[in-house]
């Protein structure tokens, strides 16, 4: 008895290193940001405990409520379009031979980018001296004659372009190791009886790749509400909070105003909804779909 | 014979789309290159071509008017602190959640769980007041121990599923010849674990490499910040020397790109192993 005590003690002294790194720099602020968003704290003065207040304040934010259209606008975005390509994409790849490989390394090599890299190529393309703007009109097609980030009505969709290119790759290279291990004989079958290629695309290699396709869904769902670096690279929000999201928004209440609470109750509210999503996955896979 | 014909004039409508949708990742990143080797004069009539004169000084412009070497040994020293730091400990915690399996270990993998799925922006501004009190702002070490705690989750994920797979026999031998758990981690575990320890720090330090958020919040101070904070400073403060940008631009990607030709497959298996091992 004493043994087996004295080695799961050995076991879990391994474990604490870790453990505690991880409980002072992600747990022990994240409890903090629990508490302190029930409170008016500006980093400096007095704590004054004042319940939901920062919640109902939230509701009344206009700038708030804005960066959550924002943030639905993003989610809708990333769950369609690059999703739309990279399967497609995906899909012609396996029926290739020659050139796969390379095909896959260009595909996936942006997503290997800084954020900061990719913001700067396409501030260049979209720059309205330089880029193809340019390059249009020159060509009789007045499209940019602003870079689209400093447009209003575009700029969300720009950024969401330039955070695109440097994403979809990797859902390539994703969905192309899943359709790896799709049965060849079942495509021979399906070719015997006149199948066209997007049936054999709809009625088997879709089904078998059912629970990489749910996880790709998952974590779009769950990455698009922290997104941070292309909007403040790009826009900060701006113009006129058109590109402002749930990220940015904290972070200036946090960084600039040192709105504790304030920026506390928002990340708050995005932790919970991280949560949610993850725990309607979890119970979707316990219900039987084979996620 | 008649098949195979066939079958390659299909393929044509294929190639095509995917040499369209190539050209789209792949242009972007070739305008950089031919950016950063473009004469000054050359962006207001050349803005989108191959340069007509190669100017290769915009490296050295970059490198010395950037002060590159000193950010560079700044991003170094990050990337590296926090591998040894992140690996050690994530190694540590893997062996044991792989090997030893103590009781409640599973609880841990949960919090683990829970921890990778909390948004950074949830914890970040607490995590400032606590650096500031504690003295780590505007330092490498705070940076570092951030950048661990970030990543430990992953890198123990990750060495867990290897270490899991090793034959129970090398550590029974190792046992009865007398050696202690901390012995069979180091001279058993760990050679026999070094494709998983490779992986892993070759996402975590591309991870680093590339971090924004965190070293725009914790490193104000201009000497001390890493590459990806310098290069947006750079932005604003050379706005129009696109040159010197694009080849200060080129010096960060240099070191990703080759370590990406070198290691492309542990790169890919690293980056979608949540997606691929469910």
């Amino acid at each position: 008895m004493n043994i087996v005590s004295n080695k799961n003690s050995v076991a879990w002294f391994f474990i604490l290193p870790a453990f505690l790194i991880h409980l002072v720099v992600v747990a022990t602020p994240s409890i903090l940001s629990l508490a302190l968003c029930l409170t008016d704290w500006n980093g400096f003065g007095k704590i004054n405990f004042i319940g939901f207040e920062n919640f109902n304040e939230l509701f009344d934010d206009r700038v708030f409520k804005k960066a959550i259209v924002h943030n639905i606008i993003w989610t809708v975005i990333f769950l369609t379009i690059p999703i739309a390509l990279s399967l497609t994409c995906a899909y012609l790849l396996t029926g290739i031979r020659r050139g796969q490989l390379i095909f896959r390394l260009v595909f996936f090599f942006p997503y290997m980018l800084a954020s900061i890299i990719s913001c700067q190529i396409w501030k260049y393309i979209f720059h309205p001296l330089h880029g193809i703007g340019v390059w249009l009109s020159n060509n009789g097609i007045e499209l940019f004659e602003k870079s689209p980030f400093a447009v209003k009505d575009i700029s969300l969709y720009a950024v969401a372009l330039v955070d695109g290119w440097h994403f979809w790759g990797f859902l390539v290279v994703i969905y192309i190791t899943g359709m790896y291990q799709v049965d060849h004989s079942m495509y021979e079958a399906a070719d015997l009886e006149g199948a066209t290629k997007f049936q054999k695309f709809r009625f088997i290699t879709l089904p078998m790749i059912r629970p990489i396709f749910i996880f790709t869904l998952m974590i779009i769902i769950i990455w698009s509400i922290p997104t941070f670096d292309y909007i403040y690279i790009l826009t900060q929000g701006g113009p006129a909070y058109s590109s402002e999201v749930l990220a940015t928004h904290l972070y200036s209440q946090a960084f600039d105003r040192f709105n504790v609470g304030y920026s506390s109750a928002i990340g708050t509210l995005m932790f919970f909804y991280v949560l949610i999503i993850v725990s309607i996955f979890g119970l979707l896979q316990k219900i039987g779909w084979e996620i | 014979m008649t098949t195979q014909k066939h079958r390659r004039t299909e393929l044509i409508p294929n190639y095509f789309i995917l040499t369209i949708l190539a050209l789209f990742s792949i242009l972007p990143i070739l305008l950089l290159i031919f950016n950063s080797v473009k004469p000054q004069e050359e962006f207001g009539i050349n803005a989108l071509g191959f340069p007509n004169q190669i100017r290769w000084e915009n490296f050295l412009d970059a490198w010395i008017l950037g002060k590159y070497a000193e950010i560079f040994l700044n991003t170094i020293k990050l990337v590296s602190g926090t591998l040894l730091v992140c690996l050690f400990l994530s190694g540590l915690a893997g062996f044991s959640l792989a090997r030893l399996k103590p009781k409640g270990g599973n609880l841990f993998l949960i919090y683990l769980l829970v921890g990778i799925s909390i948004p950074a922006q949830m914890f970040i501004l607490p995590l400032f007041l606590m650096w500031k009190v504690a003295g780590l702002m505007n330092t490498h070490m705070g940076l570092i121990i951030i950048y661990s705690g970030l990543n430990a989750p992953f890198a123990t994920f990750l060495i867990r599923s290897y270490m899991i797979q090793l034959p129970e026999e090398l550590f029974d031998s190792a046992k009865i010849d007398g050696a202690s758990t901390l012995q069979s981690f180091f001279k058993i575990a760990v050679p026999l674990s070094w494709p998983v320890f490779l992986t892993t720090a070759l996402v975590v330090g591309l991870a680093v490499w590339n971090e924004f958020l965190f070293a725009l919040t914790f490193i104000q101070d201009e000497s001390a910040k890493p590459i990806s904070t310098i290069l947006f400073a750079f932005q604003s403060r050379f706005e129009n020397n696109w040159g010197l940008v694009s080849a200060s631009a080129v010096m960060m990607v240099a070191p990703v790109a080759i370590l990406f030709m070198l290691f492309q497959k542990k790169f890919i298996a690293g980056l979608t192993s949540g997606a691929t091992k469910g």
